[in-house]
């Protein structure tokens, strides 16, 4: 590659970047006046109009406070733990399609460097209660390790149907692949992947690893300025990643008649991450042995029948 | 029942030299007992006497200084199987005075028995823990003695040197008391004075082997603002705006009972439409009470929009209340002998307007809450407590119905006229956190039924007694002519004497049973006012609730058992 072709791939990154950081940035605000208009309430309403400027005014706030690192922390860890979870979460889009001509790598193992990244990502907040060397922290830290063992297992299950289906793990094949939508094909199959989605960002009503009524704010109850702007940061871009995956690989990504691409996935994202909010809003929180219940008792084998139903009708399908 | 009664009095005279000490006003039985018989009296009253007497309803003192001299212990005792009091009182010197602990007989009187070293300094022997519970360990002197200032303007200036401050702080460590050979994988873990799951200041100290609780330690106190100190110097009517803020989510439900027992005291007698008035302001105190238990406890649970549905509906009802009373959560509305003034134009359509949107919002509640698969899952078998148990630690209200006992002091031993309304007893047979919601949520319904009734047959006449001697002067008059003018100058300013006597008064607040027992000298003031609240009892038995679930469970049960820190510590 030459200088023009890296500059050109450097400011597609930061555009990239730019954009996700605003897409996330409303989002937070975007639940905010969701959660409120459900729960009979305004929601942020002063900061610009319509309060949409709440967000930059919290992030503001949040960058020119003092950086602290109480004394009884493992420095570095602690410092490097809170930059993991938005950066590899930031990582994952890379691959993601949004037209069917618009992204930034199609590569041929793209499903795994997506899973890859999600369990890179429990490193985060698993060394984030380690590193802040307290008791709450470390509650959070080791219940985020356990669930997200727990989770990603039937979530790689789940998405190995697809996979199936579609012959590839490119996620642009796998949009291509997708005349009926792998909802239809794959009901199951979505239903798990949903449901570890929402527990691999942590949300209500798996939202263990905080669980503010009874850890405090759990692994990151120790961290305060922009480092926990980067643990919130990574949630947010975590509910988006889930919900821009669950787009392409089960509702067909940019297919859909009349609009661009581009404007499809945006509304089948968007649809998801209400969906989300509307959780959080609506549902009380597991218990911790409950939660590992699901996972392995319910969702694992649930998983597991569904890939091989689909290998072997698969199989006649594709001899047929 | 009134033979049962002679022969037990008789029995304990006979056989553990009780001697009747009853004085006038007062309806409860009460007998002295020599300081060594104490401990076998009350064995004998709870596992022996006709009928049993269960519970240990309150145990407290007086401080006689200003009387006979010495002190005097006071032990209530509730027969839930016979629907009768007994006080048990034992005479102590004022210097060294030593108590044995009871402990042994009910294990409720655990707390209550360093209550009294606290704030009276008596020691009670053999007590596993005797150690300050309300004030801190580093206090001076024992609050409720005489001789202890009253207020902080009476004492010097407060001091607090470098070195005595780290010598306090030291004392707030949460102690490692993990045994020796434990396992290593347990830790110790400190929740609170601040925590989101706690709803107040109250610190627990939690003994963990990996996210199962091994043992809870309470420690409370946080929010002590001696209540019933502040009692002795108020008059009789000035105290009524403090009750309010026992329980603090139940306004006019703490001023009942002190009025009751007041009322008694002197022999007052509260005009019809005063007692419905104070009847239908109760039970919707008791529904706002209720609405913030259920805020609070779904959020406890991860619930996020609940609470806002609760607290929507509560502002719809402190419209209501607003009207009436003028006040929103501490309305100071009931007076000795009646209310502070007749209801307002509108009063009628406010509730009712209250009371029209309510059954849709409880069922709202319950497909939000008790219906809820995950919230049923999480609070199903959790928190299991027993009738005995409970009877045994003095647990009453909602969370002694939960268990399967329809004990409820509006229907046993009705009061204010609670005769005539119809309503039901909601019980439940679990005894868990799940049953203790679904207790609560069904008494908002017949809350309901009894404010309905009360506004359709609220009666007319007078709202206040015009008992002479114990009447304010009405304040209209008061610009007609000079006498009423004096007169209440001097009863507002000073206060009106009441007889002396002693008079305990229960009440069923939204918690549990509320008691005040009022003892008067025959001054403008209480000589002594004990405030029996129910939450107190009700974190006691935290403990033994929790031991054997998970860190997540804690916070259900905490939440379940409904408890406000203002009530607990007073």
């Amino acid at each position: 590659m030459n200088l023009i072709q890296w500059l050109l791939t450097l400011s597609g990154l930061a555009l990239v970047l730019l954009v996700l950081f605003s897409i996330a940035a409303l989002m937070v605000y975007g639940e905010r006046r969701i959660i409120a208009l459900l729960q009979d309430r305004l929601g942020p309403n002063r900061a610009g109009p319509f309060g949409i400027l709440q967000p930059a005014a919290d992030f503001l706030k949040l960058v020119t406070k003092e950086h602290f690192v109480p004394p009884f922390a493992d420095r570095k860890i602690y410092i490097i733990a809170s930059i993991i979870v938005p950066f590899t979460a930031l990582l994952s889009f890379v691959v993601v399609p949004v037209s069917y001509n618009w992204w930034l790598a199609d590569i041929n193992i793209a499903l795994l460097f997506i899973m890859a990244l999600s369990s890179l990502r429990v490193y985060g907040i698993m060394l984030g209660g380690w590193a802040s060397n307290s008791k709450y922290p470390l509650f959070g830290g080791l219940r985020s390790a356990a669930q997200m063992i727990s989770y990603e297992l039937p979530m790689g299950l789940a998405l190995m149907g697809v996979v199936i289906l579609s012959g590839s793990f490119s996620l642009v094949d796998i949009v291509s692949a997708q005349e009926i939508p792998f909802i239809i094909l794959q009901p199951i199959g979505f239903i798990i992947f949903l449901i570890c989605g929402i527990a691999e960002t942590n949300r209500l009503p798996f939202d263990l690893p905080e669980a503010e009524n009874e850890l405090a704010s759990g692994y990151n109850t120790e961290y305060g300025d922009i480092k926990f702007a980067f643990f919130f940061l990574g949630e947010y871009i975590g509910v988006l990643l889930i919900a821009a995956l669950a787009t392409v690989l089960f509702l067909g990504g940019w297919h859909g008649p009349w609009f661009p691409g581009a404007v499809w996935f945006t509304i089948k994202t968007l649809a998801l991450i209400f969906l989300f909010f509307w959780l959080r809003t609506s549902l009380p929180r597991l218990r911790y042995d409950q939660l590992m219940h699901i996972g392995w008792k319910f969702l694992l084998p649930a998983a597991l029948v569904n890939l091989m139903v689909t290998a072997v009708l698969g199989l006649f399908w594709m001899e047929g | 029942m009134t033979d049962g009664k002679m022969t037990l009095s008789t029995q304990l005279e006979t056989r553990f030299n009780a001697t009747p000490c009853e004085l006038s006003h007062d309806r409860v039985k009460t007998l002295s007992v020599p300081l060594e018989r104490v401990t076998e009296t009350l064995e004998f009253l709870k596992y022996e006497a006709t009928p049993h007497f269960e519970m240990l309803f309150d145990l407290s003192a007086i401080d006689e200084t200003e009387r006979n001299g010495g002190l005097t212990v006071f032990y209530q005792l509730l027969s839930l199987s016979g629907n009768a009091d007994l006080r048990i009182k034992v005479n102590l010197p004022a210097k060294n005075p030593v108590l044995p602990s009871i402990c042994s007989v009910w294990r409720a009187a655990n707390w209550y028995e360093r209550e009294l070293y606290d704030m009276f300094g008596i020691h009670v022997d053999n007590h596993p823990n005797l150690v300050r519970i309300l004030m801190p360990e580093y206090w001076e002197g024992h609050p409720l003695r005489k001789e202890h200032p009253n207020r902080a303007t009476d004492m010097p200036p407060y001091q607090l040197p470098e070195a005595h401050y780290r010598e306090i702080m030291e004392s707030y460590r949460a102690e490692d008391y993990r045994e020796p050979m434990d396992d290593t994988e347990e830790l110790t873990l400190n929740i609170g004075p601040t925590h989101p799951g706690t709803h107040g200041l109250l610190r627990l100290v939690v003994r963990l082997k990996g996210e199962e609780i091994r043992d809870v330690r309470p420690d409370i106190g946080f929010h002590h603002r001696g209540a019933e100190k502040m009692a002795e110097r108020q008059t009789f009517h000035s105290y009524i705006p403090y009750t309010d803020r026992i329980d603090y989510l139940s306004g006019v439900q703490n001023e009942l009972p002190y009025l009751l027992a007041v009322e008694q005291l002197a022999g007052i007698t509260v005009p019809e439409r005063a007692q419905v008035i104070r009847v239908m302001l109760c039970e919707l105190f008791r529904i706002s009470s209720h609405l913030v238990w259920l805020a609070s406890y779904s959020h406890d649970l991860g619930a996020l929009a609940p609470p806002f549905y609760a607290f929507r509906d509560r502002e719809y009802l402190f419209d209501a209340v607003e009207l009436i009373t003028g006040g929103r959560m501490h309305p100071a509305f009931f007076r000795i002998g009646g209310v502070a003034m007749d209801l307002p134009e509108g009063w009628h359509e406010a509730i009712q307007a209250f009371l029209k949107r309510m059954p849709a919002a409880i069922d709202e509640y319950q497909a939000l809450l008790t219906h809820n698969p995950i919230m049923r899952g999480r609070t199903r078998g959790i928190g299991i407590l027993s009738v005995t148990e409970a009877i045994d630690w003095g647990v009453s209200g909602p969370n002694l119905r939960a268990c399967g006992l329809a004990w409820d002091l509006r229907k046993c031993r009705p009061y204010s006229g609670y005769e005539q309304y119809d309503f039901e007893i909601p019980t439940a047979i679990e005894g868990d956190s799940l049953a203790r919601a679904e207790v609560r949520l069904e008494e908002i319904r017949q809350s309901l039924r009894i404010v309905e009734q009360a506004i359709q047959n609220m009666p007319n006449g007078a709202v206040l007694s015009d008992q002479a001697r114990y009447a304010f002067a009405r304040k209209e008059a008061t610009l007609q002519d000079i006498e009423t003018l004096i007169h209440h100058f001097i009863t507002v300013g000073q206060g009106m004497t009441f007889p002396s006597g002693e008079s305990l008064f229960i009440t069923e607040a939204p918690k549990g049973m509320n008691g005040y027992f009022v003892v008067s000298n025959g001054t403008e003031h209480p000589y002594r006012l004990r405030i029996r609240t129910p939450s107190f009892p009700h974190m006691q038995a935290l403990a033994p609730l929790a031991t054997g679930h998970l860190l997540a469970d804690l916070i259900a049960i905490l939440g379940s058992i409904d408890y406000i820190l203002a009530d607990i510590d007073r």
